[in-house]
């Protein structure tokens, strides 16, 4: 039997399960799931020689045989244990399952709605279907398309013109250790109003034995004014796989900030596209990878400057140790007459294993003459004059060159402006470098401060 | 339809093409074994050649055009090409200069090409070329003094088989890519030079190609072999507009540098882009690559490419020898409607091999331009280094300018930097020289120009003059 045909048949099976328990489904969505299905049928799951997957060999995926859970059962101790302690309006979901027991949306400012896909869909699914799909079609990727065919659950946030979220809005999603693994494909679908303020943080975390998979679609629209900032921190097990595609539209002088944190997961792909459709419209991208053991990280990124006078800023910082292999691909695309644009990209490596690859690319495509725009990329060690540095201050090597990786990734981090994210992360990174850093004391120190 | 069968018909061809009337100077268009067998017959080639050419050619069958660069053209009918077609005589060309093209003498002029060379360039026939026999023949004598091997590679192949056999196909694989395998099946004419040990070549073999050359064919093959430790700088093409009736052109250059040697190789292309909507253009697909084999081998590709309608052009390096080093310098300037996606690889497998790319693409009119590049660390490139510049400069707001560099780096001692602008001639530029009294036009020239020192540095001399001319005229009426 071939790889496609097992999600089909799965998409069979389920499709009629739902079809007994819940009776037919609005029309629209039938049709969606149709034309989901005949078009990752046609294409079938990327291979090598398609550019967009050159460097991601997507088999451990199609070979997989992954069931579709309705369960949301999770330890309450273990969930604590995992999630970021932070005082946000929180919605949980495990293996793609909305779980109410372990959500709390608090108390919303007026005009703000936070709720599950599948209530959304209950309470008023025409006022879905509008946006649902509107960014990213079944056309993107298989992926998108076997998204489409099995959507279920998900989040939903509305934003009404001039509300402002104080507390930020934490999606959590939950990899559970299975019997058998288990695949879900969800749903985030933010409409931010027009002078809007709030911060999401999609926050993928699991079991340590868990090993299922994720695909995950997001459409961000963003209103004239509004300002979303989003964080996507990515900590699942080791054997999780996880694909998502992030579309985002941007109107007049909106401003959207991604910091896309990686480090779990055992095979992650992430595309992040960003339609600047208004002038003034500002994105920026900030990103940190960091891989071990044959963790495969990798981050595709497009800015569309398709108004002028937009801007795009990105910076992404990789780090590589074992077998790891990381891969960014940063692209930025000005149209014709998109004049008065900037456009920044950066990507710096830093590789401490022989074993350990990356291939990056970073892009530009521009038509339009008024623009400015660089990239820069470097691969490489770090600065043996900084090393020099510290030791003529009395630091050792090893501990110095422990000092200077946690600086570079540094560089991203300090634009965190969650404290709770950026200490997870900092101090995640921390306990990853290689025990020959030396950084035991110091990461000791740091966790009893933090504990303080 | 069995193997058998398929083997007989292949012979059956062979006994067919073999009997093609060789008195003819010009086969009909098409392509099949028929056609090759005749290239081969005419050429005069041993068995063993006219074999490679056919594996080449049924590898080719088996193979689909390339479809991943950024170029937009029609699917080439391969069928309506003629493979095949002997210089024109003596008595069909111009007889001397009154007969050329006046527009075309006015570039020249512009471009400043010495006159003794100006009735080569424009094919005048060789008898009324003031001088040339001659000094071709000075120039025979001095290289075969220093033991330099330099002839067509047509003549290569039947004076030194053994050279060919070793070499020929082994920096661009008969299957390497759809137009190289083409190339294999179909080229009619190139240059060969070999370099022997401890040599260096006594001259430029530029200023000898540049009157020699000039009717290169449409399918060209060269090889270029230095032994150890010898050394070599070789010019293709000139900057003198080319017209040619065939616009299809696929050459393959190969680069074989063994230990300690040095190959140069520069470019100007300067094709016939077209007319103003781009129909008629020629396209360019060329296959480059060199070989450092040898320990401490450098090869070093610089290009000016103004030409052509269709560039897709990528020399290459195979850093394979211990502290090899790969350079590539390139001034790529696309006008009207011209496309091009042009770039390096560099492949580092040896330890401590080093490579360096400069690339400069002006975009002027409704052109697009692309740098397409590969830098790719092997495992055992220890303390490999790359440096990359590639910057973009717009002219007008109907043109493209594109960037998509490839880095593969699986070694953590490797260092490897890449970095890249597009920006327009900046108005603040423009006014302060303009606030000095020079004209607008003569500005931009200047900042075009400066924008490619880089580059131009390091072509040979006279062409250095000659490009930056080149420039000028080829942006002519872009600005303003």
């Amino acid at each position: 039997m071939s790889d496609v045909q097992t999600f089909l048949d799965r998409l069979a099976e389920r499709t009629e399960a739902r079809r007994q328990a819940h009776g037919p489904e609005p029309t629209w969505i039938a049709a969606r799931r149709q034309a989901g299905a005949a078009r990752f049928d046609a294409m079938g799951f990327p291979d090598r020689r398609v550019e967009a997957w050159k460097y991601t060999d997507v088999r451990p995926i199609a070979r997989g045989d992954f069931a579709l859970t309705d369960s949301g059962d999770f330890s309450q101790a273990s969930a604590a244990a995992l999630t970021l302690p932070i005082v946000a309006h929180r919605l949980t979901f495990v293996d793609g399952v909305f779980s109410a027991a372990l959500s709390d949306l608090g108390e919303l400012p007026a005009g703000v709605a936070v709720l599950p896909l599948s209530r959304a869909l209950a309470e008023n699914h025409e006022a879905v279907g509008g946006p649902l799909g509107r960014l990213t079609g079944v056309e993107f990727s298989p992926f998108s398309a076997l998204n489409t065919a099995f959507m279920e659950e998900g989040a939903v946030v509305r934003l009404a013109p001039g509300s402002v979220v104080k507390k930020p809005i934490l999606l959590q999603f939950l990899s559970r250790a299975n019997a058998q693994p288990v695949m879900s494909h969800p749903r985030v679908l933010i409409e931010a109003g027009a002078r809007s303020q709030a911060t999401v943080i999609e926050h993928h975390v699991g079991e340590t034995e868990a090993a299922n998979f994720t695909n995950l679609v997001a459409e961000l629209m963003l209103d004239r004014g509004a300002i979303l900032t989003h964080y996507k921190l990515q900590e699942a097990p080791l054997s999780d796989l996880h694909v998502a595609s992030i579309h985002v539209e941007q109107g007049r002088d909106s401003r959207y900030t991604s910091f896309n944190l990686n480090l779990g997961g055992g095979l992650v792909r992430n595309d992040l596209i960003t339609e600047l459709n208004g002038e003034g419209a500002v994105a920026n991208f900030y990103g940190l990878f960091y891989g071990q053991g044959r963790q495969h990280i990798d981050n595709h990124t497009l800015a569309n400057h398709n108004a002028p006078r937009t801007f795009s800023n990105e910076n992404y910082k990789g780090i590589l140790d074992d077998r790891a292999r990381g891969v960014f691909n940063g692209k930025v695309v000005v149209k014709r007459d998109s004049q008065k644009i900037e456009g920044f990209q950066s990507n710096a490596n830093l590789l401490l294993s022989d074993r350990a690859e990356i291939d990056t690319k970073p892009e530009l495509e521009i038509y339009a003459d008024d623009v400015k725009c660089s990239h820069g990329s470097t691969t490489g060690q770090l600065d043996e004059e900084a090393v020099f540095a510290l030791r003529t201050r009395g630091i050792d090597e090893q501990t110095a060159r422990g000092l200077l990786t946690l600086a570079f990734a540094g560089e991203v981090m300090e634009l965190v402006e969650l404290a709770a994210v950026a200490e997870r992360v900092e101090l995640a990174v921390a306990g990853k470098l290689p025990e020959r850093f030396n950084l035991s004391g110091l990461v000791e120190a740091a966790i009893l401060l933090h504990d303080d | 339809m069995a193997s058998q069968e398929m083997e007989q018909l292949v012979r059956r061809e062979y006994k067919e093409g073999f009997v093609t009337d060789i008195e003819s100077d010009t086969i009909p268009p098409g392509l099949d074994e028929g056609t090759i067998a005749f290239i081969s017959q005419k050429k005069g080639e041993p068995e063993w050649m006219l074999e490679w050419r056919l594996k080449a050619y049924h590898q080719w069958l088996k193979m689909t055009p390339p479809s991943w660069a950024h170029l937009d053209y029609p699917a080439i009918d391969y069928q309506a090409i003629s493979y095949f077609s002997a210089p024109k005589r003596p008595e069909d060309r111009p007889q001397s200069l009154d007969e050329v093209d006046p527009k075309l003498l006015e570039t020249y002029e512009k471009l400043g090409i010495p006159l003794h060379e100006r009735a080569a360039l424009a094919g005048v026939a060789v008898d009324a070329v003031f001088d040339s026999v001659s000094v071709t023949t000075t120039f025979k004598e001095k290289l075969g003094e220093a033991g330099v091997i330099f002839c067509s590679i047509s003549e290569a192949i039947r004076d030194y088989p053994e050279l060919i056999k070793q070499y020929l196909g082994t920096v661009v694989p008969v299957a390497d890519n759809y137009f190289a395998a083409l190339n294999s099946a179909v080229f009619t004419d190139g240059s060969f030079v070999f370099v022997p040990e401890g040599v260096t070549c006594p001259m430029e073999l530029s200023t000898y190609f540049r009157i020699n050359a000039a009717n290169t064919g449409q399918f060209e093959r060269t090889l270029i072999i230095c032994e150890s430790r010898a050394q070599v700088s070789y010019l293709e093409g000139c900057t003198a507009p080319q017209r040619d009736e065939n616009q299809l052109h696929a050459a393959v250059v190969e680069l074989v540098a063994l230990e300690d040697a040095y190959i140069k190789y520069s470019t100007v292309q300067n094709w016939y882009p077209g007319d103003e909507d781009g129909k008629g253009g020629i396209y360019n697909f060329v296959t480059k690559r060199g070989d450092c084999r040898g320990d401490r081998s450098r090869i070093s590709w610089t290009q000016v490419e103004t030409g052509s309608a269709i560039t897709w052009k990528y020399p290459s390096c195979v850093l394979r020898g211990k502290d090899s080093i790969g350079e590539f310098y390139s001034v790529a300037v696309t006008n009207g409607r011209q496309q091009a996606d042009t770039g390096t690889k560099m492949i580092h497998i040896g330890e401590g091999t080093r490579s360096y790319i400069v690339s400069k693409g002006i975009s002027a009119g409704r052109s697009n331009q692309s740098y397409r590049g590969l830098v790719k660390i092997g495992p055992r490139a220890k303390g490999a280094r790359n440096f990359t510049q590639c910057d973009s400069l717009l002219i007008g707001d109907q043109c493209g300018a594109h960037t998509f560099p490839y880095q593969e780096i699986g070694n953590s001692s490797a260092t490897v930097e890449h970095e890249a602008t597009t920006s327009k001639i900046g108005e603040d530029q423009l006014f302060y020289c303009q606030s000095r009294g020079i004209s607008e036009e003569d500005a931009v020239s200047m900042i075009v120009n400066g924008f490619c020192k880089d580059v131009f540095q390091e072509l040979p001399m006279e062409f250095a003059v000659e490009a930056e001319a080149l420039l000028n005229v080829t942006l002519e009426g872009a600005v303003g």
